[in-house]
């Protein structure tokens, strides 16, 4: 019996040895949640099975919700903290946050015009007019000036809107209050916003506005376009700032990224400078504390090294994961100014992101 | 005399004294604890959704909260629940008076009319739409009953009333198939099977010596129902309608999925409206305001008000309809 025990404590004894085990858990946003599940399984492999992440996809709202709460290690959201928040977290915590971009996802407009087989285009005055309710059938003068050579039908026009708060509803509003004066003034930005035309329909998530879209005849709606590729909806081109009709396929949706980054990667990539740029693209952000110390979810420095240096894999070598997931990989030179944010990492004062990093 | 031994044997294996002296005492106090127990969890949870909701109730005042029209969490950050309020109430009480007749009908066929075997196979099938978990309605509310209402009734509807009574457009809103009158269908076919249930047992428990009285005098079967089981088992059908009416009022994803949620009043019989368990499930995730958060909160605190007073109205209603000594 002896034996057995000494035998059973040395097996246990070899099994944890080297590294301890380090288990993280994350929250918020569901629209990258694919691509994390990805990330984190083939991180269990690169870590000999040492660091497991839990990540739950609550949503962005809760994301950030738990965050500041520090109940979670991480947190995930697909538009990063405002400059209010930014203060009230660093004021709280003493720490400030940092908002690391590891994905792009891009928002198109989805439809349901029986008798049309082209690739309809849009731009973001004829979108915000739709969606306000003032254009109000399909062949409008507006959207025939721009499908030249589309017959489009006589049919009404149903308008198709996330009801469910949403970070896709956040980058389409976003888009569209950029492009419409009448739109910021009315709608505004938001992950649940007031919609205002008569003729529209909430469907709850992406599969319910693409249900409605499908079932309805004459219906625009819009979706993450990961979601509308993998499930063969029929979406538009959008007109980007520099005039091109732009279809959202990756590399367009990465191109939108390049515009000069601010230092803490907070920026809006909607109507996006870029001249190759799909217009309706977001970046979605890991949401970390700078002094990891300071987030209570950490219990030892063992901890937070892991974490920072999983966060390095995760904007550099397992970047190579989005695209087969039909999302799109950050640019060169967001990655530079995700690793410089790491870098910044510091746990009781010790500088573990530069010294992870290497710079 | 006979008895005696007996008794002594009975006294002989006397409970030890702690049972004796405080037996009863502790499963009264252990009872009254379960009992208040349920008290402060009701109250509790009343008090913290208002709490929660508090910020918000407090910005736009206890009726303004309640009567206001607009929600908008994006640019006003401006909070008014009247149009999900009137949305639970219009949809819960159509479903409940398109419900009621049907489940009534099954009840009276099941329990009087039909042989055994087929009213067992009736009521296997109402008691499986019973366990159907919500979003499955919900799915085919989408994908099968929103379109097929659409072809039959909204289309032609909405085409006839715009050659025939333009007047009558404005009523009928948009025909796209989701809607108002679309998650009444939903919601009455969910709620179907509770009054169902409750009916048939309300029908089953009429006493024989009544009915037969009553078929001595040389009633008809029509004339029993209406003289005799109805007037006995109302009391019965209008709990089950109640329990209806309840599930109605929470009823979430089913109704959420097909309904259009939209909130601009007024509501059309075809158009987009919304419910309070709706809004709450589908804003709660990515409420990141605090002022939208809090309101969310607060539509949960007058969902539970509303629920309160139907449930003590209903309890009051029930006492009333209950014949003879079914009476409290």
């Amino acid at each position: 019996m002896r034996k057995l025990l000494i035998a059973t404590t040395a097996l246990l004894g070899l099994a944890s040895s080297g590294l301890a085990q380090v288990n993280l858990t994350g929250a918020g946003a569901t629209f990258p949640f694919p691509v994390l599940s990805k990330y984190f399984d083939e991180y269990l492999r690169v870590s000999n099975n040492q660091v497991r992440v839990n990540y739950q996809s609550i949503g962005s709202g809760g994301g950030q919700r738990q965050f500041i709460e520090q109940t979670v290690h991480f947190g995930v959201s697909d538009n990063p903290f405002n400059d209010q928040q930014m203060a009230d977290i660093r004021r709280n915590t003493g720490s400030p946050a940092l908002n690391i971009p590891f994905v792009l996802g891009a928002v198109v407009p989805t439809y349901n015009l029986p008798g049309v087989t082209q690739r309809l285009n849009f731009n973001g005055e004829v979108l915000a007019d739709i969606f306000l309710g003032n254009i109000k059938t399909w062949n409008d003068p507006a959207i025939a000036a721009l499908n030249s050579g589309v017959r489009l039908p006589a049919l009404p026009i149903t308008v198709v809107h996330r009801s469910d708060g949403s970070g896709t509803t956040f980058v389409w509003t976003d888009f569209l209050s950029k492009v419409s004066p009448e739109w910021a003034q009315k709608v505004g930005r938001g992950n649940s916003v007031n919609w205002i035309p008569a003729n529209k329909v909430g469907g709850r998530g992406n599969e319910g506005v693409a249900g409605v879209v499908r079932n309805t005849p004459g219906a625009i709606g819009y979706n993450e376009v990961t979601y509308a590729i993998q499930n063969r909806i029929q979406f538009g081109a959008v007109q980007n700032r520099a005039g091109r009709f732009m279809v959202a396929e990756l590399p367009a949706i990465t191109a939108a990224a390049n515009v000069v980054l601010p230092g803490d990667a907070r920026v809006s990539l909607t109507n996006t400078q870029a001249v190759d740029g799909y217009p309706v693209s977001s970046f979605a952000y890991l949401l970390v504390y700078e002094q990891l110390d300071k987030n209570k979810a950490f219990k030892s420095e063992a901890e937070a090294r892991a974490f920072v240096q999983l966060l390095k894999w995760m904007v550099t070598d397992a970047q190579k994961f989005n695209e087969p997931l039909t999302y799109a990989r950050i640019t060169d030179a967001a990655e530079a100014r995700a690793l410089a944010m790491i870098s910044r990492i510091t746990f009781q004062g010790k500088p573990i992101g530069r010294e992870i990093v290497g710079r | 005399m006979q008895q005696a031994p007996v008794q002594s044997s009975i006294i002989k294996q006397q409970p030890s004294a702690i049972y004796r002296v405080l037996g009863d005492r502790i499963f009264l106090s252990v009872v009254l604890l379960l009992a208040l127990s349920i008290v402060a969890l009701t109250l509790g949870l009343g008090y913290y959704l208002y709490l929660g909701g508090s910020q918000t109730i407090n910005k736009e005042g206890f009726f303004g909260f309640l009567t206001g029209t607009t929600w908008d969490p994006a640019l006003k950050l401006e909070f008014g629940i009247w149009p999900f309020v009137l949305g639970t109430l219009i949809t819960s009480l159509a479903a409940l008076v398109v419900s009621v007749p049907v489940a009534l009908a099954a009840a009276i066929f099941t329990a009087e009319y039909a042989p055994r075997w087929l009213a067992g196979f009736i009521n296997y099938l109402v008691d499986l739409m019973a366990a159907v978990p919500s979003v499955v309605y919900g799915i085919w509310g989408i994908f099968v009953l929103a379109p097929f209402l659409r072809e039959i009734i909204y289309l032609p509807a909405f085409l006839w009333a715009a050659e025939n009574a333009p007047g009558l457009s404005p009523f009928l809103g948009n025909p796209a198939g989701y809607g108002m009158f679309t998650g009444i269908v939903i919601l009455s076919s969910m709620i179907i099977p509770f009054t169902a249930a409750l009916s048939r047992d309300a029908i089953a428990l009429v006493p024989a010596a009544q009915r037969e009285g009553a078929y001595a005098l040389g009633a008809t079967r029509w004339e029993v129902m209406q003289t005799v089981i109805l007037p006995y088992a109302r009391g019965g059908v209008f709990a089950g309608a109640m329990l209806a009416l309840g599930r109605a009022l929470g009823e979430t994803m089913a109704v959420a999925m097909v309904i259009g949620n939209g909130n601009i009043l007024p509501y059309t019989l075809f158009g987009p409206a919304s419910t309070m368990p709706a809004v709450i499930a589908l804003e709660m995730k990515e409420a990141v305001e605090d002022l939208h958060y809090s309101a969310i909160i607060g539509v949960g605190f007058y969902l539970f008000l509303i629920a309160f007073i139907v449930n003590a109205a209903a309890s009051y209603l029930l006492n009333k309809l209950k014949v003879g000594d079914q009476r409290a």
